[in-house]
């Protein structure tokens, strides 16, 4: 073989969001022609920056871009496109009531006398592109008709028909089945073979052990590391992914589990788009005990919580608290049986951005004594209500300009505090946190783990789901890994190792 | 016991009565239908068009409640025009000059509305609302200040065609083409720029490019199209249209101006519009569903029917049959609306995010 | 002597940018009056917009009488003002208080007929109840088909006017007609009518005050104006609350038109004595821009609605002294809607400062157009 040229060079990119956050910090990467290059990572360690820099949706603060070992400025998708750059995004880009054909066309169509669409051209091009790259597509389906492997191939279609010769693709095995992805793998080479150089970016240590002829691994925003899988195993990946030490951030101390409080069985649920999302979920949590769910996010674990909590009919199983079916039990009902909840999305279950801080308080309780009395609880009592949010605020240290400021002004981990201050009242018995700490600074997170490190002494059945694995191993007593629907692993704290539970999370099954 | 048995018989005789009831009413329908279609199609003209402006305008992504005052201004200006330059240079010249002027007005309220959604991205109902008490200031303010002060009429209307006997008088045929063709130019118009509207929507580069920034504005931004321009475009054409249907009101079908003679018709355009699926051949439908309702009251009043139908439909107050598109209206949205889905970025504001 | 200044600021911080519009708007309509004097028959007149809003200004705080007939003018558009600021706060847009209020106008006129020989103290509430009920009823349905099928109220409650004012006309005509009169209309009300004080001021006055504070406590002290407000602001929230945001979309629609009835009931009895076809409901609009004004907000409405009760009031002065027509106050309303919905131009112009946190309070009503019922669920 003679010496593969660099395709693609980037330089030093180094990219600092508004929010504090160094996304990219000096990371070099080159691209070889007819080469799969994977680009490894965890949730947020900078990969989707990266790729969002080469195709122009972002501006990198400083490093440089060469292709074909010349220096360009991508300005936009438009200009990265005619360089010959694709993109498969994760979140697809495709309009879901137009046909696969109009889709693929969409900017550059294919018209008779500039404006008449001649779809039967378009329609032969892309049959003749899918036959090349080895599959088949209705070019007359609707988008939203199709299965998201095929949805994928239709993202490829598209920069495949507009030139791309080198093509980027986000987490593309993220919500494929085992079978599409061996039929995208089957694409993916045909596309080396056409003269495709593409960067293959995913958390999946065998997938990437399988597709690519290098992998680069990048760990908070920083490379850690470029290997071929010749030279390397998921054992290396994973630790170079995750990092070796167990760093303990906070003291845990020991837990002393009593009664089971919490109990899952059998638990099924579908998402948004009616796709099967749970598949049967079993767990239990004692009183006094952290249960920590990892997982990479998209396995289930937010609809999990939303079926605990209330907010999602599941489709199957059951849900007990204290031995009481409560599958059907509505939110309010739940509440009282002492549920608490910290949601994911704060911002849209967890708080009213416009309201003052008194009412984010009492949200929730609004209408019990003592915040709601007169008139048979219809007049609401303000001191009441004040009272305790002044307690609260003053308890959980949340900084704001007043009490009476809207909470949309307080910063995002004042905020998350306004809500746990809320949800961690003194006679709760199950709480259920699902990613508490995501986007707040390091003083909000510590003070977060600490007051559910007290809750769970003082004999809370605890739930943290969570992305980010430090966070799971340094709180919980008992780790489950949740891996497309399903809890795929068990451990006490003691034996779970951050390799093990990494490769656990990556690929849902366990090696030694 | 013998009321009772009186009571029995009359149940079934009020019970045999409504099937036959419907028979008759089914064979009036026919023989009113001659007199009947080429009122529908006059009364469904404004809301055939303004319909258009929302179908444009929505699949575009622009949310646009201000068809109202929009074909409001249109109508008066339009006339105004026809007022001012009536003497100067002749009834046809002049009534011309007030179409062009209409339509202008239309497009540039178009263009002041597209400004308001995509760019200022200010809440598009509320900028709707405003359009349509402007309309209704300006034109009371003007005519009242202008014309009534003056005492003269405007310019007239744009003499109809109209369609030989020979053919109105044939059966079945006669009286689809008097509805099309023993018009005014502006509701003959209206077939055709709803079938070239279908046409561009679903079969050029640019009804693509619409429709794609309709629904997902940030797959379009990716893929290097305009969304921005797509937008005003669209918005400022289909208001032009809107501007039509006003010309149509003050210049085709009546010749005068009165305040608020829009009444209710753009609104009625934005049900045609939710019921049409927001397909300019669906909304025409709509349209003339809505103009048969309105037609519906005149031809009862005009060609009333006869024997017990008739004693019937007679004792029906006018004031309700009236009402009846209106009713119609709300009874429709109620039970189509879940079911039609609007293009999914309609009334969202699109913002570039993420660009450093 | 700073510390009212400093109490005063953060009322400042919100009522700048509607005091603003205000002045922006007859900044505007100046431009249009000079403009279109070119047009009439006494010609250019660039002095024309100061004589015209002197003699506005007169007509509606230069004597008693006038004073008088600004808050004769003022309270229905109260009680409007409420119907569709309470509207908003629940994320709906009431454009239906024109129909509400010919509709609770009614009720007030036939049932303040039918007891015009009662005492008043039994008549006269009796008459506002009827009308209030009137509303109800007429925002109950648009509200519930809200509710329950996602109809955005914007269009069946325009439809609705429009039919209300047809069937009302049948009635008046058909079923309550009085006799004796030369044009259809109902009979007179009698005792059924709002007490007086002085030569027409009448107590409606003293209900719309009363309503505005009776919302503010609804609205702030009460769990039910949580609710309202919640499932207003954020839907999804409410639901995680236990908050059921199907009941309070009807509730608020039906309380809105309760109160846009108690406006049509005023109407009748404290000013006409009888309803009558073609009574006009400028009111409905009004209210509208009374509500954006006051931001929502009752005491802001409290104001908005004096300002245009003092417009409506003493237009009709300017129109017979200046010519300038009445129908100015609608122009200059819709650019304070306009320079309310795009305050960019406002701030521009005036230099203001755009706040640190925009919170937009028709997010929901636009958000709805497409027929999601509001129960928050992106399910």
């Amino acid at each position: 073989m003679t010496e593969n040229l660099p395709v693609l060079e980037m330089r030093g990119i180094t990219k600092r969001f508004a929010t504090g956050t160094l996304a990219n910090d000096a990371i070099d990467l080159d691209l070889r022609a007819r080469e799969i290059h994977a680009l490894l990572g965890e949730n947020g360690a900078g990969k989707s920056t990266l790729m969002n820099i080469l195709y122009g949706l972002l501006t990198p603060d400083a490093g440089e871009i060469l292709i074909d070992g010349k220096p360009v400025a991508i300005r936009d998708p438009a200009d990265a496109i005619a360089r010959g750059i694709g993109m498969v995004h994760q979140h697809f880009m495709l309009v879901p009531v137009l046909t696969v054909a109009e889709n693929v066309v969409l900017g550059q169509e294919i018209t008779r006398g500039g404006q008449l669409l001649d779809m039967r051209a378009a329609e032969r091009r892309i049959r003749e592109l899918a036959d090349r790259l080895g599959f088949s597509i209705d070019p007359h389906a609707r988008v939203d008709q199709l299965s998201l492997g095929q949805q994928q191939r239709v993202e490829i279609l598209k920069a495949i028909y507009r030139g791309a010769r080198i093509l980027v693709l986000d987490e593309p095995t993220a919500v494929l089945t085992p079978q599409e992805t061996r039929e995208i793998f089957g694409v993916l080479r045909r596309l080396r073979e056409e003269g495709t150089s593409i960067i293959f970016i995913s958390h999946k240590l065998d997938e990437v052990l399988e597709i690519a002829d290098r992998i680069t691994v990048i760990r908070r925003g920083k490379v850690v590391g470029t290997r071929t899988p010749a030279e390397t195993n998921e054992n290396e990946l994973a630790e170079l992914m995750v990092g070796r030490a167990v760093s303990l951030r906070v003291d845990r101390g020991k837990s002393h589990p009593v009664d089971v409080v919490l109990e899952v069985v059998g638990l099924r649920a579908t998402d948004d788009r009616r796709h099967d999302v749970l598949q049967g979920v079993d767990l239990t949590v004692r009183a006094g005990e952290i249960v920590g769910v990892a997982g990479v996010g998209g396995n289930g674990q937010d609809e999990l919580v939303e079926c605990i909590v209330g907010l999602r009919k599941p489709t199957g199983g059951t849900l007990k608290l204290e031995g009481r079916d409560i599958t059907r039990l509505s939110i309010d009902a739940r509440r009282d049986l002492g549920i608490a909840y910290v949601p994911a999305d704060r911002q849209r279950f967890g708080l009213v951005l416009p309201f003052s801080l008194p009412d984010n308080f009492v949200l929730t309780r609004y209408a019990e004594r003592p915040y709601a009395g007169g008139l048979g609880g219809f007049v609401r009592q303000h001191s009441a209500i004040r009272g305790e949010a002044t307690r609260l605020a003053t308890e959980f240290d949340v900084r704001a300009s007043s009490l009476d400021a809207a909470a949309a002004t307080l910063s995002g981990g004042n905020q998350q505090k306004v809500v746990v201050a809320r949800e961690f009242r003194h006679d709760l018995k199950t709480l259920i946190l699902d990613q508490p700490t995501r986007g707040l600074d390091v003083g909000s997170v510590e003070f977060i783990h600490k007051q559910v490190i007290e809750r769970r002494d003082a004999g809370v059945a605890v739930l943290l789901v969570s992305a980010e694995l430090d966070e799971v191993l340094d709180l919980s007593d008992r780790i489950l890994v949740m891996y497309r629907g399903r809890v795929v692993g068990s451990f006490a704290a003691a034996e779970a190792q951050r390799e093990k539970v990494g490769l656990l999370m990556a690929t849902g099954e366990a090696r030694s | 016991m013998g009321r009772d048995a009186a009571n029995g018989r009359g149940a079934l005789m009020d019970l045999l009565a409504i099937p036959r009831l419907l028979l008759e009413f089914v064979l009036y329908l026919f023989e009113v239908m001659p007199d009947l279609l080429p009122i529908i199609l006059a009364l469904a003209t404004p809301i055939a068009l303004g319909a258009l402006c929302g179908v444009l305008n929505e699949r575009s992504g622009v949310v646009n409640i201000g068809i109202e005052g929009i074909m409001l201004m249109a109508a008066f200006f339009g006339y105004l025009t026809g007022f001012a330059l009536n003497e100067s240079l002749g009834s046809f010249p002049a009534i011309l000059m007030g179409l062009a002027v209409a339509v202008a007005t239309g497009a540039l309220l178009g263009l002041l509305h597209a400004w308001l959604s995509v760019s200022v991205r200010a809440d598009q109902i509320i900028a709707g609302t405003m359009m349509n008490i402007a309309a209704l200031g300006v034109t009371g303010y003007l005519n009242r200040l202008i014309i009534t002060p003056s005492g003269r009429g405007g310019a007239g209307v744009v003499p109809p065609f109209h369609l030989p006997d020979q053919l109105a008088e044939l059966p079945l045929v006669g009286p689809i083409l008097s509805m099309f063709l023993n018009q005014g130019p502006i509701a003959m118009s209206v077939i055709v720029l709803v079938l070239v509207s279908q046409f561009v929507l679903f079969r050029t580069r640019w009804g693509l490019r619409t429709r794609a920034v309709g629904e997902h504005p940030k797959a379009a931004d990716t893929v290097g199209i305009n969304v921005f321009r797509q937008r005003y475009m669209n918005v400022i054409i289909g208001c032009a249209i809107a501007g039509l249907a006003g010309a149509y009101l003050t210049l085709e079908s009546t010749g005068a101006f009165q305040n608020g003679m829009t009444n209710g018709r753009g609104f009625i355009a934005l049900a045609a519009v939710i019921f049409g699926r927001w397909t300019p051949i669906g909304s025409f439908l709509g349209a003339l569903l809505f103009g048969t309702a309105t037609a519906f009251g005149f031809i009862v009043v005009v060609h009333p029917a006869e024997g017990e139908l008739g004693t019937l439909m007679k004792s029906i107050p006018t004031y309700w049959y009236a009402a009846l598109p209106y009713l119609m209206t709300v009874v429709i949205l109620a039970g189509v609306v879940g079911r039609s889905t609007p293009p999914a970025a309609d009334g969202i504001p699109y913002a570039k995010e993420g660009r450093a | 002597m700073k510390d009212w200044r400093a109490r005063l600021g953060p009322t400042w911080a919100v009522a700048q940018v509607p005091v603003y519009s205000i002045v922006l708007a007859f900044a505007i309509a100046a431009v249009v009056i000079i403009v279109s004097s070119a047009f009439t028959r006494t010609g250019f007149d660039p002095l024309l917009p100061f004589a015209a809003y002197a003699r506005l200004l007169a007509g509606s705080f230069g004597s008693g009488n006038a004073i008088a007939n600004t808050l004769v003018a003022a309270a229905p558009l109260m009680f409007g003002g409420l119907a569709v600021g309470l509207g908003l706060k629940a994320g709906l847009f009431n454009i239906g208080v024109a129909g509400q209020f010919l509709v609770g106008a009614f009720a007030a006129a036939a049932t303040g007929a039918s007891l015009a020989t009662a005492p008043t103290i039994v008549a006269m509430p009796l008459a506002m109840l009827a009308g209030a009920a009137g509303g109800a009823v007429y925002g109950f349905i648009p509200g519930y088909l809200k509710a329950r099928t996602g109809a955005h109220e914007v269009v069946t409650t325009i439809m609705l006017n429009s039919a209300a004012g047809l069937l009302l006309t049948w009635a008046v005509n058909d079923l309550v007609r009085a006799p004796g009169f030369s044009f259809p209309r109902t009979a007179d009300i009698g005792q059924s009518a709002l007490p007086f004080v002085g030569r027409n001021l009448h107590l409606g006055i003293v209900f719309a005050v009363a309503a505005i504070f009776l919302t503010r406590w609804l609205l702030d002290r009460t769990t039910l104006g949580f609710e309202i407000r919640t499932v207003g602001a954020n839907p999804s929230a409410a639901r995680y609350a236990g908050m059921r945001p199907v009941f309070i979309t009807a509730l608020t629609m039906t309380i809105s038109g309760l109160l846009a009835g108690l406006a049509g009931a005023i109407q009748i009895l404290g000013v006409t004595g009888f309803y009558a076809p073609g009574i006009t409901a400028t009111v409905g609009f009004d209210s509208i821009a009374v509500a954006l004004l006051g931001r929502s907000d009752p005491i802001g409405i409290l104001f908005a609605a004096i300002l245009f009760g003092a417009f409506r009031a003493g237009a009709p002065l300017m129109q017979i002294e200046t010519s300038v027509p009445i129908e100015v106050i609608d122009i200059i309303q819709a650019l304070v809607i306009l320079f309310l919905a795009a305050d960019l131009i406002v701030r521009r112009v005036f230099r203001v400062r755009a706040p640190k946190v925009e919170i937009t309070e028709m997010a929901t009503v636009t958000g709805s157009w497409g027929g999601t019922p509001p129960t928050g669920a992106a399910r």
